[in-house]
């Protein structure tokens, strides 16, 4: 029973009160200025784009099963049980491979800081962990963001689909996409007409690396005793022939 | 009071105007942060730091596993006059490596973060693992050289007798990382051009580190040689060389089959930049090989060195297109290194092949051929591994 996120494009009017209450939550300044840039960035954890006369949200799909935490050297990424992906600045080192794995290029850097910090949404852990909504679901003015357990919310977009057919594109993005996400999103349009990456793989991105390392204590083990025996067979040779006493 | 200078020559201006823009970038790096030094964004947070410094220092310091594996498990002591300069190159080069990570590194004072916070899930962990005990394999490797400098018997003693063990745990932890260097990219499978991600990156990526080590090993011979005014070890590296010819087949061979069953050779029709890479990568690996299987070519030393170039910068393509190029397009950037990245690059370069001369220089890393080795050589004739083998 994991907390997610719904974000209904078609309710949404662009109101950006969702980035104003996130910036107030991470004590990030918030003015005019960063309210009009469409980017995600180390000051900005979630951002309205605009797409024509349609809206989308960015901000981290706190993925079931992320590439960031499985990729992390540190474990300074950790996916919750609540259901966010939480980061330990403490343990980070920078060596920014939860950037490069991220389908979503959701992480972003201090780049120009002495000592750099990665930073991204983490869904309002601490708020949820107290049972509290996540800060921009509270304030969402029209309900276009909503918080609540995955499971819940996945029959509520269903449910929305069903019951208003033509206003909807019937699918729910987040439902399958990398194994499945914890931000879900509905759209009047496809998907990639809002800005949303449709080409990502449909599997869990952390599979495709530990089918390699699980490899690990076979290649040890089988590398081992091959090597010793190549060497004990090499170097046996030499030593037989010098018992026999015949030189090269 | 006279003092001696040491003269200026072109190299030495060169390499000196080098560590001075390099000096430079690294001030830039440490009061402006990695923003202030490259052109990395957070579309793009890996460069030619990564792409270069770390990916291609370490395919280019396997010298060093592939030697040892040659010479003392396969038993093939014809290679042995050019045993000790490899582990040199590879000690160095892993060095530097390090260097390099603390350059890109966010926050460099924790680089040994990975050693107690655990994630075994992580390519990143366990390369930072391998890196870690090979370096320190390496460095033990190399102390017989330090001992015999300074006459040091009784130490000298002991390293031997842990020496069988310890080569293959080196050479087991090489595989292990040249590997996981290419396994590093296998989760961006949506970023990754086609023409490079592979689910065979891995055995791509450790088939190619030990061209890497043969080639880096006749490269660097070749270069002591005149630097020192050492007779070249031709007959040697001539079948070095050959073994490098075969080891580029077998790489250019799964390569080949890799691309027909992911059914990717249409993209080579479309001129984009990935393309042409693709061709420049392929091209300085495919000339070089079939050159090398010339008798001609690898018994004279320019030739056979110019191929040996041509694999690294072969290799380096590679690296890089992995690396940096081929996730351009991925990531919806552009990324072209500032002339900061490429100072620090260069000045580590740079103070690599400072150091192994003077390594070389002072310690007995060329060693004068053994009687065994004189018997062998046989005059003009190409030393064969295989009939010993």
């Amino acid at each position: 029973m994991s907390k997610a996120i719904l974000y209904d494009s078609t309710l949404c009017i662009g109101c950006k009160a969702c980035e104003g209450a996130c910036a107030e939550r991470w004590g990030l300044p918030y003015d005019d200025k960063i309210a009009a840039e469409e980017t995600i960035s180390a000051h900005k954890l979630t951002a309205i784009e605009t797409h024509g006369d349609k809206f989308c949200r960015r901000l981290c799909m706190n993925c079931l099963q992320p590439a960031c935490v499985s990729v992390c050297p540190v474990g300074a990424l950790q996916k919750t049980t609540l259901g966010p992906v939480t980061y330990d600045a403490d343990k980070c080192m920078g060596c920014r491979y939860c950037m490069q794995a991220c389908p979503f290029q959701v992480p972003t850097y201090e780049w120009n800081a002495q000592l750099p910090r990665m930073r991204k949404c983490n869904e309002c852990f601490e708020r949820q962990s107290a049972g509290k909504l996540t800060a921009c679901a509270e304030i969402c003015p029209t309900g276009a963001t909503k918080n609540g357990d995955r499971d819940a919310l996945i029959l509520e977009a269903q449910k929305r689909l069903a019951d208003s057919p033509n206003q909807y594109y019937q699918k729910i993005y987040g439902l399958k996409e990398v194994g499945g996400t914890s931000v879900l999103f509905l759209s009047a349009v496809p998907f990639d007409q809002i800005g949303l990456r449709t080409g990502v793989p449909q599997e869990p991105l952390p599979d495709t690396t530990w089918r390699v390392l699980e490899l690990l204590p076979d290649v040890v083990s089988t590398g081992a005793v091959l090597l010793g025996g190549i060497y004990w067979i090499t170097n046996r040779r030499d030593e037989v022939a010098k018992a026999e006493g015949r030189r090269k | 009071m006279t003092r001696k200078f040491p003269k200026i020559t072109v190299w030495r201006a060169i390499f000196a105007a080098i560590l001075a823009s390099g000096l430079y970038a690294t001030y830039l790096r440490v009061r402006y942060g990695l923003g202030g030094a490259t052109n990395l964004s957070d579309k793009f947070p890996w460069g030619i730091w990564i792409g270069f410094d770390v990916m291609c220092g370490v395919a280019l310091a396997a010298g060093g596993f592939t030697l040892v594996a040659m010479v003392h498990i396969f038993n093939i002591k014809t290679y042995k006059p050019v045993l000790r300069p490899a582990i040199l190159t590879a000690f160095l080069g892993y060095c530097l490596v390090v260097v390099g990570l603390l350059y890109d590194l966010g926050r460099p004072d924790r680089l040994w973060h990975p050693l107690v916070m655990w994630n075994p899930h992580s390519v990143m962990f366990e390369v930072a693992w391998c890196v870690t005990l090979y370096s320190t394999v390496l460095f033990l490797e190399f102390l017989p050289v330090v001992f015999e400098k300074f006459g040091l018997h009784k130490p000298l003693e002991w390293i031997h007798k842990i020496s069988v063990p310890l080569m293959i745990l080196g050479v087991l932890l090489s595989t292990l990382h040249q590997s996981s260097i290419g396994s590093l990219f296998l989760i961006v499978p949506q970023k990754e051009y086609p023409l490079w991600y592979s689910p065979l990156l891995p055995v791509l990526f450790f088939i190619s580190s030990l061209a890497a080590g043969l080639a880096m090993t006749i490269f660097e011979s070749w270069h002591s040689s005149r630097a020192f005014g050492r007779a070249l070890e031709l007959p040697l590296l001539a079948s070095m060389g050959r073994v490098l010819a075969v080891v580029m087949s077998v790489y250019l061979w799964i390569r080949f089959l890799d691309l027909a069953h992911r059914g990717v050779f249409g993209l080579l029709l479309r001129n984009r930049i990935e393309t042409w890479l693709f061709a420049l990568e392929i091209g300085l690996m495919l000339v070089p090989m079939v050159l090398l299987y010339q008798r001609k070519v690898r018994m004279q030393p320019g030739a056979l060195y110019a191929c040996a170039v041509m694999v690294l910068f072969g290799l380096i393509a590679n690296r890089l297109n992995v690396g940096t190029t081929g996730l351009e397009a991925g990531s919806g950037t552009h990324y072209i290194p500032r002339w900061s990245e490429v100072a620090v690059t260069l000045s580590i370069v740079g103070a690599g092949f400072a150091i192994f001369r003077a390594v070389a220089h002072y310690f007995p890393v060329f060693e004068a051929p053994s009687e065994e080795q004189a018997h062998e050589e046989m005059g003009e004739t190409e030393a064969d591994p295989v009939a010993i083998g």
